[in-house]
């Protein structure tokens, strides 16, 4: 890998950011809402806070880590995305870079936005709620470290059935991490599922790290076992979705797709 | 005579059942202009895409500088660049932080003097600072030969690089073009369906028609060999036949 093209690509989003307002927005619109939303339903809940036990704290800390994951996963697919619109497929697969560094790159874009968002969210909520997600403690620069690796699994997934598919398949950008929403057991316990599909969410990373972080949160025990799930499934998985990225650069080379979509 | 900088042996594309390009095999000597030629769905694209590894063949070989396309793809995409009607930049960066992003991406040292040299060659001075999407069709077409240019290449492959240009610009770009392989020893791998303007920039010319090669030469070699009056009237003996074949 060489990091002058990596810097590249990461320059030319910066570029493009620094002159779009709505594409700025567009990083803020969704988190700020979500918080606005669900900050004022569970204040409304909390009245409640009796009946089910550090309600809140399990509801906003949920909402704003579920934000880190979509917004790692949209840093992967919108950079993509960014090139199909522009038309700059060809000009990058027929340059020297390599689909490595054009992963790495989107990945480096999507820790930047990952970290701003996370900082407005928190702060928003600080705020606006007195929610301090500090209060997940020591625990919670892993349980983000392990979502923004399940962003960016989902996000190279989504990329490459773009890829493959063509703009016809742009929505699922958007769509596609929503399909992962309820087996990623955010806002509710793995058990409340029906057990078939509790089976599909033990394959999914977030969800152990959202289990983590209510056991952390609730009896403060440990949540080792619940990261080491996620750590083992987030690893074999981001292999196996960057393997797939390779074949389809390599099918969409043997069909003529890599120039031809976003026509 | 020099070693060919560009080798293609036996290409051939197919995409299921149709064969885009069929057995196509040409050289290009350092400092050589090779004009492609050929109607509508001839293959030109199709066999400069493999040549650019966007598209991968389905048999036969590439080599550039004697290294093997398929085995040595960063160290030959690195020496080499291209520019086509049909391709883009992207649209809300200003044509300058466009050829930035170009010379980042090749790793070319001392930027800064290499975009301010191509601006001004290019003559591009009075619209660098402009958003791409603000460029008329012949200042887009400018950017884009200006990214081929950046980066110094030993073959430029040029896809109807003069399409939208007004005359003076289209005449003032040949000329840099025949500069650049006279100063450098570039080499150039041209389409173009101006006829005339083929004749004028091409040492050699390839004539596809249905994927294959059909004619090679001088341009003069080929009007003479096919008995016409100019290359126009061998070029539409080509097109029309094509066209019969597929009708
Ligand atoms: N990805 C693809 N899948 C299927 N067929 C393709 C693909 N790409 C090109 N073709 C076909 O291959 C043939 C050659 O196309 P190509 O674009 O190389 O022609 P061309 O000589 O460049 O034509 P033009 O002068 O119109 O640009 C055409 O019939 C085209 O439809």
């Amino acid at each position: 890998m060489k990091l002058h093209r990596i810097t590249a690509l990461i320059v030319r989003h910066l570029y493009l950011y620094r002159r779009s307002l709505p594409r700025i927005m567009e990083i803020f619109y969704w988190p700020f809402l979500d918080l606005v939303i669900w900050g004022f339903i569970t204040l409304y809940l909390a009245r409640y806070q009796s009946q089910v036990p550090g309600f809140v704290t399990f509801f906003l800390g949920a909402l704003i880590l579920w934000d880190m994951l979509f917004r790692a996963q949209q840093g992967i697919t919108i950079s993509f995305l960014e090139e199909l619109w522009a038309r700059n497929l060809m000009n990058l697969f027929a340059s020297p870079l390599k689909p490595s560094e054009f992963l790495a790159a989107t990945m480096a874009m999507s820790v930047m936005k990952v970290t701003i968002v996370s900082i407005v969210m928190s702060v928003c909520a600080l705020l606006f709620y007195s929610y301090n997600i500090l209060i997940v403690g020591a625990w919670l620069m892993p349980f983000v470290l392990n979502l923004v690796i399940t962003g960016w699994i989902i996000g190279v997934f989504t990329t490459s059935l773009i890829m493959r598919f063509g703009q016809e398949a742009e929505v699922l950008a958007w769509s596609m991490v929503f399909l992962f929403q309820p087996i990623s057991c955010v806002f509710y316990p793995m058990e409340v599922l029906p057990t078939w599909l509790q089976m599909i969410a033990m394959a999914n990373p977030a969800a152990h790290v959202f289990e983590g972080m209510r056991t952390a949160l609730g009896a403060g025990a440990p949540p080792i076992e619940d990261l080491a799930w996620a750590v083992g499934l987030n690893g074999a998985l981001l292999v196996g979705v960057v393997a797939w990225f390779y074949r389809t650069v390599a099918y969409c080379k043997d069909q003529g797709l890599l120039v031809r979509v976003g026509e | 005579m020099s070693s060919p900088v560009l080798k293609a042996s036996d290409l051939t594309k197919r995409f299921g059942d149709f064969t885009a390009v069929n057995g196509v095999s040409f050289e290009i000597r350092p400092g050589e202009i090779l004009g492609l030629l050929g109607p509508n769905g001839a293959g030109k694209t199709t066999t400069i895409q493999m040549l650019l590894g966007l598209v991968t063949p389905t048999a036969g070989s590439i080599h550039m500088f004697d290294l093997d396309l398929s085995t040595h793809r960063e160290e030959i995409l690195q020496q080499v660049n291209f520019s086509s009607t049909y391709i883009s930049m992207p649209q809300s960066l200003t044509v300058e932080e466009n050829l930035w992003v170009v010379a980042r991406l090749y790793g070319i040292s001392d930027m800064a003097r290499r975009v301010n040299d191509i601006v001004k060659k290019l003559e591009m001075e009075e619209f660098r600072g402009k958003v791409t999407r603000k460029l008329s069709s012949g200042q887009m077409t400018r950017l884009t030969l200006a990214k081929a240019f950046l980066t110094e290449p030993r073959i430029l492959f040029l896809d109807e690089p003069t399409a939208s240009l007004d005359p003076d610009i289209a005449d003032k770009i040949r000329s840099l073009l025949k500069e650049e392989r006279r100063s450098s020893g570039l080499s150039i791998l041209y389409t173009s369906h101006n006829m005339r303007e083929m004749e004028e920039m091409s040492d050699r010319i390839i004539f596809l028609q249905r994927g294959r090669i059909v004619a090679e030469g001088t341009a003069q070699d080929i009007v003479d060999r096919f008995g016409k009056a100019d290359l126009e009237e061998v070029f539409l003996k080509f097109a029309r036949e094509q066209g019969q074949s597929s009708s």
